[in-house]
């Protein structure tokens, strides 16, 4: 067996992803990313070398059995892999696309120490899109236990604590505030990242496992936590809201018209398809020369759809460089391929606007690296005199955004840290409210699609515990 | 899917439904708002909660036709569904501990601000109310806003009904025959100009005055930030902040410019809305 292992051959990189034509799509949106065939993912899933100790499993929050799926992948068993991947994950086809693998499950393959990394992402892409294309077969639901579970916000952590205890044989309903269940991956994402369609066959699957979904359901609003818990007879809550709440500059002219929250500029596109527009009533109003604040994944996905919402010249302007650009190497990449442009060292110090109340320009100021800060990034530094004014007529705001106050505000007895984050157990969910738990963004500030599912794994195991002792 | 119960037709631009929505009655209060969409491709839009009847599960909006939405959702009748209808979304007018209050509603104004004025007199307070609108056609509700409220005015823009005059010239007249000192409060809901025209008289007496705003809005909940008006030194979101808000301390010339944002896309969409060639703008 160790000889069999000692002569498998090492293919050094990555299968390529097939794409759309990089000026092409910059004006469409469908998704960039057109996915493995069988042949490919095949080839790509012998590259792993199911190594003993596992080191991929290590780098994913919710715990999938890599080596094991990728083994049933080479083998052309796609039924069986994406059975063993949907034991751990609720959401394949989304993960598989919008994971930051990277810095996560491939980070740690054996392979990427001297050569590429298996594409986990990609192979989980293909089993999950597979079987949504044949009809999925649901996994087993345990008897009912008579317990029932709210869970607040629909976006990955609470799809992901729903499955979990649905499967589990509680009676779970989520409340979205929203008219469509999804949270970010609706309104956030972008299609051409992560088509809607993906998203809603998960969310079918979650209700074909007996999970209640209720939109138009703002809790915080038309009931609160205390009252589901004490009137509508849940046994315990999971609050997931997330990181809703925009944050702006705070420079002058930042409420000059053609001045957009990202949430706001991709809610609007993305959620309300403002791109269809006047087919789709909710309008999306775009200049020749947009700029985009920050350097995230949100960033990229607002200047990308910016340059499809027909702008001329879509900027990043971020005040580190390039090596400290937060966002995902590949989203970066994929903005630069397609004609998005940067201005880093960068940052706005106020908003020019006409008589009219539009934007004009913006002037900005220039930074220098200094020392490293307590993020062990170098501090940005400004440079006396630098200012200059770019030239832009619409600005999107997208710096980050905090938890969204409704349920935080209206829950008795729930302590907040002063960002005003749920404070919760990282280990449990657990929050300073019995029977309450909460994960995600809510807890931890804006993070990632795959952290929040496992927040909302961690938590559905808890609520188990919480529930089966009770 | 929402219900419509019962419509009535004010006028032809002023429409009234008593929608089923048991989850928003049960719990909205006077000043509180909801966003409702017609249909799939539908935009969100928000609409003061007119009234309420928590017993039958059922909330009262009225509005004008502006553009497409208004004009589509005008043509709905009884029977009929709406696609999505949330609420109540906003914070509740605060019932504030006032001797007096003045209640004034502009126009379609008028709808929201009866609830407030009657949750005022409910709370044992003095409400005086002032209801206007441009001509005769275009008042209603004076009888409810009559039971809301312990003494009303009435007036209309062209003299065609009651008197000839705006709610600010009744109000300065209601201020000065009273005195300012015993008006404490005046509440003031309209198109924008006029809650703009009742602050700067009431900012020059003294006299807090409490608008309530309707901004461009997406989600209602805190999320887009498109809703953002600045209040005194800061900015704040009407959806989550409001919608009420101390109309001295509103930029009402930023407020104006940022409703009037999509001002071109809206005429677009009406316009191929009412267009009769086919093209699909009669959805």
């Amino acid at each position: 067996m160790a000889e069999q292992k000692a002569k498998k051959k090492i293919v050094p990189n990555k299968n390529p992803m097939p794409t759309q034509d990089a000026l092409e799509r910059a004006r469409n949106f469908n998704e960039v990313a057109l996915g493995y065939s069988e042949e490919t993912v095949i080839a790509e899933a012998q590259r792993c070398l199911q190594c003993k100790n596992e080191p991929c499993r290590q780098g994913c929050p919710v715990e999938v059995d890599i080596p094991a799926f990728i083994k049933l992948a080479a083998e052309g068993d796609f039924d069986g892999a994406i059975k063993k991947i949907k034991e751990k994950n609720a959401l394949p086809a989304v993960c598989g696309r919008v994971c930051p693998q990277e810095n996560q499950c491939e980070k740690y393959c054996t392979l990427a120490k001297k050569h590429e990394a298996v594409g986990i992402g990609r192979i989980e892409r293909f089993c999950a899109d597979r079987e949504l294309q044949k009809g999925v077969t649901l996994p087993e639901v345990a008897p009912p236990t008579g317990k029932k579970v709210a869970v607040v916000g629909s976006g990955p952590s609470g799809l992901t604590c729903a499955s979990d205890l649905a499967k589990l044989g509680h009676e779970v309903t989520i409340f979205e505030a929203l008219h469509v269940a999804g949270g970010v991956l609706m309104y956030g994402i972008p299609e051409f990242r992560l088509p809607k369609a993906v998203v809603q066959a998960e969310v079918e699957n979650l209700k074909k496992l007996g999970v209640k979904i209720e939109v138009n359901s703002v809790v915080g609003k038309f009931t609160t936590v205390d009252q589901l818990m004490d009137e509508a007879g849940f046994d315990a809550v999971f609050i997931g809201t997330g990181a809703g709440l925009p944050y702006f500059m705070k420079i002058p002219g930042e409420n000059a018209c053609g001045v957009y929250s990202a949430n706001e500029f991709l809610t609007r596109t993305n959620l309300m398809k403002a791109y269809q527009f006047p087919e789709w009533d909710t309008p999306i109003k775009i200049g020749k020369k947009v700029a985009v604040l920050g350097g995230g994944n949100v960033a990229m996905d607002g200047a990308r759809t910016a340059l499809r919402l027909g702008a001329e010249e879509s900027w990043i302007v971020y005040r580190r460089s390039h090596d400290e650009l937060p966002a995902r190497k590949e989203e970066a990449e994929h903005a630069e391929e397609e004609g998005v442009k940067f201005a880093f060292l960068t940052s706005p110090v106020e908003i020019l606007s006409n008589d009219e109340g539009w934007v004009t320009g913006m002037k900005c100021i220039k930074y220098e690296l200094g020392e490293p800060d307590a993020s062990g990034r170098r501090r940005p530094v400004p440079i006396e005199g630098s200012e200059f004014v770019m030239d832009v007529d619409t600005v999107v705001v997208a710096i980050g955004q905090g938890p969204n106050p409704l349920v935080p505000r209206t829950t008795k007895g729930l302590e907040l840290n002063k960002k005003g984050n749920i404070v919760a157990n990282l280990e449990t969910g657990a929050t300073s409210k019995p029977g309450v738990f909460a994960g995600g963004d809510v807890v931890t500030g804006a993070a990632t699609v795959i952290l929040a599912m496992g927040a909302g794994r961690t938590a559905a195991k808890s609520i188990h515990e919480y529930l089966t002792n009770k | 899917m929402f219900k419509i119960l019962e419509k009535q037709v004010f006028s032809p631009i002023i429409k009234l439904f008593v929608i089923d929505a048991p989850k928003v009655a049960k719990s909205c209060q006077a000043g509180q708002f909801i966003i409702l969409r017609i249909h799939e491709e539908g935009e969100r839009i928000p609409l003061t909660i007119a009234d309420f009847d928590r017993e039958k599960g059922t909330i009262t909006i009225v509005f004008q036709e502006v553009g497409k939405t208004t004009k589509q959702l005008g043509a709905m009748e009884a029977g009929d569904y709406i696609k999505d209808f949330v609420g109540p979304l906003g914070e509740p007018t605060h019932i504030e501990d006032v001797d007096t209050v003045v209640c004034v509603g502009g126009g379609v104004g008028v709808a929201p601000v009866h609830p407030i004025a009657r949750a005022f007199k409910e709370a044992g307070k003095h409400v005086i109310g002032i209801m206007g609108a441009r001509n005769q056609e275009l008042m209603f509700w004076e009888d409810k806003m009559r039971a809301a409220c312990s003494e009303l005015l009435v007036t209309t823009d062209d003299g065609s009904y009651v008197r000839k005059g705006f709610v600010t010239d009744v109000l300065k007249e209601v201020i000065e025959s009273k005195g300012k000192d015993n008006i404490p409060l005046v509440v003031a809901i309209g198109p924008q100009p006029m809650m703009r025209a009742v602050c700067n008289m009431t900012k020059d007496y003294g006299i807090k005055t409490i608008v309530s705003l309707n901004a461009l809005m997406v989600d209602g909940t805190g999320m887009c930030g498109c809703c953002r008006v600045s209040v005194g030194d800061e900015t704040k979101f009407v959806c989550v902040d409001g919608p009420d808000f101390d109309g001295h301390q509103v930029n009402w010339a930023e407020l104006s410019l940022r409703s009037a944002y999509f001002k071109a896309e809206e005429q677009k969409a009406l316009e191929r809305h009412e267009c009769k060639c086919g093209c699909g703008g009669g959805k």
